[in-house]
């Protein structure tokens, strides 16, 4: 008799195997996290189930079973060789196995050099992952299987971790996204994670085997790995098993079962996990700390015979939509406060008609709307204003205390802190997309340990020994809080630590201020989560301050629009009452149609996957748009746009150099010379470079294109590290498009040293543009069977480089090739880089006069050559563009620049242009300073500090965007406004 | 137009308040007398030798131990949260001291090294500032240990023989880890290795207080005394996991950054190999006349560079003598045959961080039969993600007994989960390890006929038959 226990992240499983080695014995259940409590229940549901069996020779797999299988000294399998082992017996046959998890993702190739995987720090594409994302379009998880089927499009939904998915799903299912599809994207999402997290360049090919829960579970995830790997994949039987069976057949020592079950009901309640002090000592603390709170207070109002006007404010937020109707007095007569479930409209509408219908007497004098959904709800209803959510939540702060200098809101999604200096927003923090640790975190955690929000906050309160748990991403507290359970921590103590962690999130990865300068003097807190009276403990005791919470914290995002309406209506000329054309009336929300439909954009090379909404009346709206093209119906105006001039000065580069634009007599051309350059990172702004010197030598050079998720996708499969930065992930795309090109020669050298542009203290490149090539070597197949020159070149020596490349070409590629003619190519080139720099910068000062001639805002839009790419930045550009703003690069004024000593060593030649004109930019009132910064950059962790200070010193606002593989520019938008709105730039016609 | 060009153009010369913002405190000749600088640990060995040539030197030397909840806290309250983990450690561990009030904080100056490479790791020191600087310690003044000139300070300086001193001690370091490392599993005594060490690093102070031990007749004879101590230790021998650590300098060496790696693979029953420091120093000095053989550049400099490592690979060869006269010992390599190692993988141009050293070290442990390898690294760490993680694929091609793991550290990984995958590492290891002992007498998978109970229920039969519809297909 042998038995396996697998406890994994979320279930347990066991297996009982007779002396035949056959299963008579099987279960599988939910622990909610209670695994000593669950083991312990477990085997005496075995004992009743096989009464015959006292002894029995037992082992422990699984990732939650570690600790207990030590503490309790039995034998511990680790969980991915288990499944191994299992699968050695009962599928010989298998080449590669993906098993997914709780928490965990495996891949086992088993055949041609067996190798197991299992994913990193990071838990996307896993059970929870789906879990989440269930729990997101409020459906269990058979019903997103169904619905995945139905599916009739597949959306982009970044596949790195479950926080980054989830910023993408909510604005498409605000947007008015099709639920079906966006199941079938979560499903595609976790096999791309799956691929490119796990496989790392490792073809997956054979035979292939599903195993564990949501891959047996799920058949539509089943059809989307299919789908992918072209195969037919094989769900065998026991697939949730295989980990315990592995471990039951490795089970070598005897135990006695009743004694283990009675060992693990006594096992240790120590409580010898890291705590931290009380949220309130006793109840007395907590009721002073209540009345305390509870005066900051707006009166509730219930509408009177006498009440003729009202203000209309909404605040569609990312998970929950929030709306208030106040009177002249600023009172509010009647709000609501409920999750949005993906579409908010019809909400708006219930909340409106029954208004109306209650009292058709009041007049709604203005209307205005914030939030991620402001667009869609304002079309749909024809809302007065819309604004944006950093002003809204200042409008409403600034009611309860005028000297407001300092606001955070922690919402379901986001985080938001604004500084505020002489009335008007000062600075802004938004939180990352990856480190979220929000309302919904506390939310997911409530639900996943089977309580309701509330029920957990409570019990948090009076926790003696919450649990440190740190600042973390969400992600990675799911196992901290199960190691604190095993620990003997309570819900008691753990709700409570998760409340401090949530504050020591926002406070530490999102403001990051310290002990030295306070935060503000005057704080307001709001924000459903800190409705939560542990989250609001926990942020006064670690600011050790007292702050002021609004009795309406979770509805300021609305009454602000409300108030921001009536102050609008106050500017109105006497006499206009209304805003025309006005809040849909009784009888046309009796009427209000809404239809969705989903189109692809065929106006540019973008083809922009569109969701378009159509209200009664004819009103549309349409997401997923980069440009206003699909809108207006005609190109936007780029002519003030640096980086779309960057980007059709490399495509001309890109034409000349396969030869498409003709040649020079002297440097003629040879059809037969063929050499391939792929262009991003060191290649990227030297192909003016390398198009001259090639040509010069008679090749025709093949460029790759500029960057799509197409070709991110066809190289992804040879990615090994997953988290390096998206612009080096996009070179497997570019290589592999250069081999379908069918060239037998890529050339992409390693170069320690960027050109010295005299800014800085050193001139390097960063080690991920100096030395990808080397990856790209090691990891991409198909270059062996073609020449890869990918030699160390340093071109910051002009007099030495013609002598070392003529060393390498003559040795690696033509062995006539004379030393003369290199020189004379490399002297050209050298020249031609030069000009196209002139190009650049004197466009840039085009721009610039033109804007100044047209009253414009300019936006440097800072960061690194290739972040000019459209599929690395996503559109930004284009958006700012759309908000009537000059965009220029931080390589147009860093040679107007002289070098400045800094704070850091300034030694890499790309950050030193940041450094540079964040200087520029200090000196100009109309120009600001945005800075692009790709997820995983180590070295940016130094320059956007640097920046920071830079600007601040003179006065600037430091906007940082963290971009990656997400193409959704919700949160972005939020923040360009909200900093032009600081500014005042914002050019929009509507 | 030309105008504004000219209005726009005109250069910029308004004065910079860059140093001001974070004013440099410079260690002065009267600081060295009576300020304690503190050292933050990183490989113990290698820096109790060092702290005692500082100490000779003149200068007060405390190396920092303190460990609790409170250094990744300060790390993450005064350095930016997505700076390498070490940085984060480092600085949270000086800031935690500072904070303890074991120190007068006007009498106490820190020291902090500065590579100088293309990798961020150069910019420790300016963060360091900056976070004093956050922390309200402005008064107190950082010292830079580099060897490429970076940053003087006129109150420390490493003299000729102190650097002399300090690179046998570095070699004496790796002496003492190399040959302790491979007793310290077998031992029949618990502790022997440790004591000895003990011993070691105090006889070689005594030694180092009086002027001695540094001479190469002096090494020599210490080294072949060593290690005949270290063989005279009663051992088990029986077949264990032979596991080396490599990766970023920093976590690979302190038991801060890795979670108490070293520990957590003796619990494991694991014999534990860790590639020397002298050989950072000798890629470093390597990468001077690297530079020059492939950019071009000043050819004396490069020979001078080179001779410089021809000097120290002297020194290491008397080490390496000594152990390798004792056949049970698996001696470190020559400096010259790692390099050499890396031939057709990677180019020894790569440079940042530990460069191509890394995937040296990796190669080299496979071949001496220490396949099983951690690699380690700050998450996010740029030049992992090259020679690191990069590699693993090609060090796997040439030689299928390499079996690695790379594992991240940051604050936010869980212990949990890094020993889970490290214990995944440690499964296949096994295996091999039963498998080379049992000489394949039985086959681990029996693949010829299905366990028996499997005729009878489906997944045997329902797999052969998926298996020839997916073949004909």
């Amino acid at each position: 008799m042998r038995i396996g226990l697998d406890i994994g992240s979320t279930t347990i499983k066991c297996v009982v195997l007779n002396r035949y080695d056959e299963v008579i014995y099987e279960s599988y259940q939910r622990h909610y996290s209670q695994i000593t409590e669950s083991a312990a229940k477990l085997l005496q549901q075995l004992a009743k189930a096989l009464p015959n069996v006292k002894q029995a020779k037992l082992a422990i797999s699984g990732s939650a079973g570690m600790g207990l299988a030590e503490s309790l000294s039995i034998p511990f399998v680790q969980e991915v060789f288990g499944t191994r082992i299992a699968a050695g017996r009962l599928l010989p046959a298998a080449d590669v196995i993906i098993e997914l998890g709780g928490e965990d993702a495996k891949i086992l190739f088993l055949t041609g050099g067996m190798e197991v995987r299992m994913n990193g720090s990071c838990a996307g594409g896993t059970g929870a992952f789906m879990d989440q994302m269930a729990t997101l379009l409020e459906v269990n998880l058979d019903e997103l299987n169904d619905m995945a089927e139905r599916a009739e499009k597949v959306y982009t939904i970044a596949s790195r971790c479950g926080v980054f998915a989830k910023s993408d799903i909510q604005p498409l299912l605000n947007q008015g996204a099709r639920k079906e599809d966006v199941a079938a994207s979560i499903f595609a999402a976790v096999v791309s994670q799956t691929i490119a997290g796990l496989a790392q360049g490792r073809p997956i090919k054979g035979n292939v085997v599903y195993l564990g829960g949501p891959l047996t579970f799920l058949s539509q995830l089943r059809a989307s790995f299919d789908k992918s790997l072209h195969t037919s994949g094989l769900c065998p039987e026991h697939s949730l098993y295989f980990v315990a069976l592995g471990a039951a057949y490795s089970a070598e020592e005897r135990f006695e079962l009743a004694a283990l079950a009675s060992l693990l009901e006594d096992y240790s309640k120590t409580e010898s996990y890291a705590f931290m002090a009380p949220l309130f000592a006793d109840e007395e603390e907590y009721r002073d700390f209540r009345q305390r709170h509870e005066k900051a207070a707006v009166d509730f109002h219930e509408p009177t015979a006498e009440t003729k006007g009202a203000y209309f404010g909404i605040d569609a937020g990312s998970t929950t939509i929030k709306m208030v109707m106040v009177d002249e007095e600023d009172r509010i007569l009647c709000s609501s406060y409920q999750t949005n479930n993906g579409n908010p409209v019809p909400m708006v509408r219930q909340f409106l008609q029954e208004f109306y219908e209650a009292w058709p007497q009041i007049a709604i004098k203005g209307s205005a709307v914030t939030g991620y959904g402001e667009d869609i709800i304002r079309r749909a209803f024809r809302v007065d204003y819309g604004i944006v959510e950093t002003v809204a939540h200042y409008k409403a702060a600034a009611h309860f205390m005028p000297e407001v200098d300092f606001i955070i809101d922690i919402g379901g999604q986001d985080i938001k802190c604004f500084k505020i200096k002489n009335r008007a927003i000062d600075n802004i923090f938004l939180n990352e997309a990856c480190s979220s640790g929000c309302g919904s975190f506390l939310q997911t955690f409530a639900h996943a340990l089977g309580y309701g929000t509330e029920e957990f906050a409570r019990l948090g309160l009076f926790g003696q020994r919450p649990v440190d748990l740190g600042s973390r991403c969400t992600v990675f507290m799911n196992s901290l809080v199960k190691q604190a359970q095993k620990d003997g921590a309570s819900i008691e103590n753990i709700s409570a630590g998760l409340s401090i962690s949530v504050v020591k999130n926002a406070l530490y990865k999102v403001i990051r201020p310290t002990a030295a300068e306070p935060l503000g003097r005057h704080i307001v807190v709001q924000g459903g989560t800190f409705l939560n009276d542990g989250v609001l403990r926990a942020f006064e005791q670690e600011l050790q301050t007292q702050v002021i919470r609004p009795n309406i914290a979770g509805l300021m995002g609305a009454y602000g629009a409300a108030l921001y309406a009536k102050e609008q209506k106050a500017k109105m000329p006497n006499g206009k009452d209304r805003v025309k054309p006005g809040l849909l009336s009784m009888d046309e929300l009796k009427s209000f149609t809404h239809a969705v439909a989903s189109a692809n954009c065929g106006l540019c090379s973008n083809h922009c996957q569109l969701t378009i909404n159509t209200f009664s009346g004819g009103r549309r709206f349409i997401s997923g748009n980069r440009c206003s093209r699909p809108i207006t119906n005609k190109a936007e105006d780029q002519s003030l746009n640096l980086y779309e001039y960057k980007r059709q000065l490399l495509e001309e580069y890109r034409q000349k150099a396969a030869g498409k634009m003709g040649c020079d007599e002297e440097y003629p051309i040879f059809k037969d010379k063929v050499i391939g350059l792929p262009l991003g990172l060191n290649m990227y702004e030297l192909l003016p470079f390398w198009q001259v010197f090639f040509n010069a030598l008679g090749y025709r050079v093949i460029v790759s294109p500029a960057s799509s998720r197409q070709l991110y996708l066809q190289g992804q499969a040879s990615i090994p590290s997953d988290t390096i930065c998206y612009p080096a992930k996009l070179m497997h795309g570019h290589i592999q498009y250069l081999l379908e090109q069918g060239v037998d020669v890529i050339f992409y050298p390693c170069m320690t040293y960027n050109v010295d542009e005299g800014l800085g203290d050193n001139h390097y490149n960063c080690p991920v543009v100096a030395y990808y090539p080397e990856v790209i070597a090691a990891n991409e197949p198909g270059l062996e069977k073609i020449k890869f020159i990918y030699d160390y070149l340093g071109l910051h020596r002009p007099k030495e480089f013609p002598l070392k490349i003529w060393q390498i070409l003559w040795e690696k590629l033509d062995n006539k090739i004379s030393l003369q003619k290199v020189r004379k190519a490399a002297a050209n080139a050298y020249k031609e880089l030069d000009k196209y720099r002139q190009k650049v910068e004197v466009r840039g000062i085009e721009i610039v006069a033109r804007a100044r001639q047209e009253d414009r805002q300019i936006m440097v839009l800072a960061g690194r050559p290739y972040h000019v790419d459209g599929e690395i930045n996503h559109g930004i550009d284009q958006l700012i563009a759309g908000f009537g703003v000059a965009i220029i690069t931080e390589d147009s004024l860093s040679p107007l620049v002289e070098k400045h000593p800094g704070t850091v060593l300034n030694q890499w030649t790309y950050h030193s242009r940041l450094y540079a004109a964040a200087h520029y930019v200090g000196g100009q009132a109309d120009m600001n300073l945005v800075q692009l910064v790709s997820f995983g950059c180590g070295v940016d962790a130094i320059t956007t500090d640097e920046v920071n200070d830079i600007l601040e010193e003179n006065g600037k606002i430091y906007t940082q965007i963290k971009i990656d593989e997400i193409a959704n520019l919700g949160a972005v938008r939020i923040r360009l406004r909200s900093l032009l709105a600081a500014v005042g730039g914002e050019k929009r016609d509507d | 137009m030309t105008d504004l060009k000219g209005g726009i153009a005109e250069k910029m010369k308004t004065p910079t308040k860059g140093l001001e913002r974070i004013p440099r405190v410079p260690f002065t000749k009267e600081m060295k007398k009576d300020y304690t600088i503190l050292i933050p640990m990183m490989a113990p060995i290698h820096f109790s030798l060092i702290k005692n040539v500082l100490s000779n030197g003149g200068y007060n030397v405390e190396l920092l131990e303190n460990c609790g909840p409170g250094v990744v806290e300060e790390g993450l309250k005064y350095v930016h949260n997505d700076t390498c983990y070490p940085a984060l450690l480092v600085i949270g561990q000086m800031l935690d001291a500072l904070k303890s009030g074991k120190y007068d904080l006007n009498k106490t100056a820190l020291m902090i090294s500065q590579t100088g490479g293309g990798c961020r790791a150069s910019n420790y020191i300016f963060l360091l500032r900056r976070a004093l600087k956050k922390a309200g310690y402005d008064q107190i003044p950082v010292v830079s240990l580099n060897v490429s000139g970076l940053e003087k300070n006129s109150g420390f300086s490493l003299t000729w023989p102190m650097l002399y001193q300090a690179l046998a001690g570095l070699v004496y370091g790796d002496g003492l880890m190399a040959l302790s490392n491979q007793v310290k599993a077998y031992e029949i005594r618990k502790g022997s290795a440790d004591a000895l060490v003990k011993d070691w690093v105090a006889r070689l102070g005594r030694q180092f207080n009086e002027k001695n031990g540094y001479s190469k007749r002096a090494m020599k004879a210490n080294f072949q005394r060593m290690a005949a101590d270290f063989n005279a230790i009663a051992l088990e021998r029986k077949p264990k996991i032979k596991v080396g650590i490599v990766g970023e300098i920093y976590v690979k060496y302190a038991s801060l950054g890795n979670n108490n790696l070293e520990d957590f693979l003796a619990e494991q029953d694991c014999e534990v190999m860790v590639p020397g420091l002298l050989d950072f120093m000798l890629y470093t000095v390597n990468g001077v006349p690297e530079k020059n053989r492939l950019y071009g550049g000043d050819q004396i400099q490069a020979m001078t560079y080179e001779a410089v490592s021809q000097y120290i690979q002297s020194m290491q060869d008397i080490m390496i003598d000594a152990i390798a006269a004792y056949p049970d010992f698996v001696a470190p390599s020559r400096f010259a045959h790692t390099k050499s190692l890396v031939k057709g993988v990677i180019s020894t141009g790569c440079d940042m961080g530990e460069g191509w050293l890394l995937t040296a070290e990796m190669i080299e442990l496979v071949q001496k039969g220490y396949g099983n390898i951690v690699c380690t690294q700050p998450f996010g760490c740029l030049p992992n993600h090259i020679c690191g993680k990069g590699m693993i694929r090609k060090i796997r091609q040439l030689d299928d007994r390499a079996n690695i793991v790379p594992i991240d550290y940051d604050p936010s990984a869980t212990r949990v989960n890094q020993e889970n995958r490290i214990k995944l590492m440690l499964a296949v290891a096994r295996e091999n390890l039963t498998k080379k002992s049992e000489s394949q007498k039985t086959p681990f998978i029996p693949d010829t006929a299905a366990p028996s109970h499997l005729n009878k229920t489906l997944p045997y039969q329902q797999w052969r038959r998926w298996r020839t519809e997916v073949a004909s297909n």
